[in-house]
């Protein structure tokens, strides 16, 4: 059995060739500590991200989701270094983030970009859409017209014609087009790797179909890397090569896209594929698929977070934490699950 | 149609706050009795400001409203507020999309619903508890007695929402609006309250008006679908008409831009630009700047509902 702790040695010698991860993250923890009042007990934690361990290939996308609560979004603020992990490793590139000899966090961050669900809060409303595209540049050294004519072109790009628009302010536009503002800006760094926070839910369908498509294109035009994060289950298929599920804090299950949405092999990835509802009124839901809601996860019960939920718990489940391990003979299909070794359905 | 339960005619919505937003222009429909109808929509379509004029909750100092709505044989625009207090929560109530707001934080879930019962019935204390008790037990909250005495803070969202769904049904609505119940509940808690509220509506025989912007979640529970776009109703219909064969080119695009499994590796269909600004709408056909088909009329004349042996649509070139 592969244990989460196990780390592929890397060969420094290997950076820069296609077979490089363009990023690994080893063993990401955070908790945070909750304060409840002024006599309360100390050493509770919000486990919000557990011992996470993930690579990313370049020029794929892999796609996260989860139920709210899950540590998706901390997993993202924690590899922008947003916010500072308890523990953890990260290698770039073959580089160690912000560690002796490895790659500095600036330089990290130039290479490494994040757009957020909420396209308003995410601008300056001071700054028209130009000042706020060419910002970064300029903080970085590039030349004030450089940065400008480049965020102008970033600005066409996105579809957001700069005579146009160039200079008005983020509340004289759409959410899309805000949204579309919020791309063209993390791509003014020339990143290779972008995370997209659940960056078109909040958006309309149709307008929604215009951001992804755009996503798409932009990636294949600049060989970009994507962190997709999502809770909804049709856009990362659409968008994904390779999905990780997430509960409480914890990896449940990893592998490529459709591998995970037709051999399922952990029951709360099952669970959450058969409660999409179907678009077919002849083919309604009868039974919902979970019972209850997601639980808090300030200290979580000891073996597999998902035991009071799951419809096929076992003794081992209430002791034991599941460890990441493959599915069958798939090496790259794993999950944390107990009864791993049970056939998933629909063969 | 006599048998129907709610009928909107012509109904104009305008707001004359700080900034003007015709909100509503036009709107005509029937909900029978015993039926489920959804409106689907794109923010700023006018789906909330619908359900919010059946229970005339805008202030009326900046509202304009004109048109009628009759629900029961009674013209609603034209009640005095004390009629309107026994109309609210008696016969049509509400629930929204956010529970944690809709709650009152320092009243228990139990006071709540026995301030609510007391309110529009003839009940002792006593009698009222035992009627909210059974209520939550419907709505199938575990616990219900601990749950009874909880404030809504201490529940979960998706159990918040069961609650809210006690606190509307507690009185036997006619007719229930739904708002957006399940947008802010996670994937695996909103099918289980499409579930009860479908349960629920087929136990007690009410109406049901349910919107929503999730196509899925509108085919989970409705028999029929209105298709809503700035303000007015596009296209309606039996839910099976409307996803296999709508008529109009905003249903179909909004049909076409969802993204499902089948658009793996290929680029999603799209409509180009954005819904239009409230405060200025496009003569004619509000549709027609987006639309593919659009010709010189649809710039100047507005198209009405027409009916066919499926859906009735709103538009002047339907394609099938």
């Amino acid at each position: 059995m592969m244990s989460q702790e196990s780390t592929t040695p890397l060969n420094t010698q290997d950076r820069g060739g296609p077979a490089q991860p363009i990023l690994v993250v080893n063993n990401l923890k955070k908790y945070f500590p909750v304060r409840s009042g002024l006599f309360a007990r100390e050493g509770k934690f919000v486990h919000a991200v557990d011992n996470v361990s993930f690579s990313v290939a370049k020029g794929k996308t892999l796609g996260i989701v989860g139920e709210s609560g899950c540590g998706k979004s901390t997993t993202a603020k924690l590899i922008a270094r947003l916010i500072n992990p308890d523990s953890g490793k990260m290698v770039f590139d073959g580089d160690g983030v912000a560690e002796y000899g490895g790659i500095a966090l600036k330089e990290f961050r130039k290479n490494l970009q994040m757009v957020f669900q909420d396209s308003f809060a995410s601008l300056n409303p001071r700054l028209t859409i130009e000042q706020t595209t060419a910002y970064g540049p300029t903080v970085h050294g590039v030349s004030r017209a450089q940065a400008f004519a480049q965020a102008r072109s970033l600005l066409q790009r996105v579809g957001l014609a700069p005579e146009q628009f160039a200079t008005r302010y983020p509340h004289e536009l759409s959410g899309g087009q805000r949204q579309r503002v919020n791309i063209a800006r993390a791509l003014a760094y020339q990143p290779r790797l972008v995370i997209l926070d659940e960056a078109v839910a909040a958006l309309d369908k149709s307008v929604q179909a215009q951001v992804l498509n755009l996503l798409q294109e932009l990636k294949s035009e600049r060989q970009l890397t994507y962190l997709f994060i999502s809770h909804d289950l049709h856009v990362v298929h659409y968008m994904s090569d390779e999905v990780m599920v997430m509960y409480l804090g914890q990896v449940v299950e990893k592998g490529p896209v459709e591998r995970i949405f037709s051999h399922a092999a952990h029951p709360y990835t099952r669970a959450l594929l058969s409660a999409i509802p179907s678009m077919d009124p002849a083919k309604r839901t009868l039974k919902p698929p979970l019972e209850g809601d997601p639980p808090n996860p300030i200290n979580p019960p000891a073996g597999c977070r998902f035991q009071d939920r799951c419809p096929l718990v076992k003794d081992i489940c209430r002791s034991v934490s599941p460890m990441l391990a493959p599915v069958g003979v798939v090496y790259d299909h794993t999950v944390a699950c107990h009864l791993n070794l049970e056939p998933p359905p629909h063969e | 149609m006599s048998n129907a339960l709610l009928q909107v005619k012509d109904l104009h919505v305008q707001f004359n706050g700080q900034r003007k937003a015709q909100a509503l222009s036009g709107l005509n429909f029937e909900v029978a009795a015993g039926e489920v109808l959804t409106l689907l929509g794109e923010s700023g379509s006018g789906k909330s400001v619908t359900l919010r004029t059946l229970l005339r909750l805008h202030p009326e100092k900046n509202t304009l409203i004109k048109g009628e709505i009759i629900f029961d044989g009674q013209d609603i625009l034209s009640l005095n507020p004390k009629a309107i207090n026994q109309y609210r929560g008696r016969k049509v109530s509400m629930i929204f999309q956010e529970p944690g707001l809709a709650f009152d934080p320092v009243y228990t879930i139990g006071q709540q619903l026995t301030e609510v019962l007391r309110a529009h019935e003839q009940l002792d204390a006593s009698a009222a508890q035992i009627r909210a008790l059974d209520m939550l037990e419907r709505v199938q909250i575990p616990q219900a007695r601990k749950r009874f005495n909880a404030y809504p803070h201490e529940l979960s969202g998706g159990m918040r929402q069961r609650a809210m769904i006690a606190l509307a049904l507690v009185c036997k609505p006619q007719l229930l609006l739904a708002d957006e119940p399940t947008t802010a509940l996670d994937a695996s808690v909103q099918i289980q309250i499409l579930l009860l509220l479908r349960e629920l509506q087929k136990e007690t025989g009410m109406s049901v008006i349910f919107v929503t912007h999730d196509i899925g979640a509108a085919v989970e529970v409705s028999d029929r679908i209105a298709v809503m776009y700035a303000g007015r109703i596009v296209e309606i219909g039996k839910a099976v008409d409307i996803v296999s064969k709508p008529l109009h080119p905003y249903t179909q695009g909004l049909l076409a831009s969802t993204v499902r499994h089948e658009n793996r590796g290929s680029p999603l269909v799209t409509i180009t630009g954005s819904p239009p600004n409230l405060a200025h709408l496009p003569k004619g056909c509000s549709f027609a700047p987006r639309c593919l088909r659009a010709q010189v009329n649809c710039l100047s004349e507005q198209p009405e509902l027409a009916s066919t042996d499926s859906t009735s649509f709103a538009c002047w070139y339907p394609n099938s």
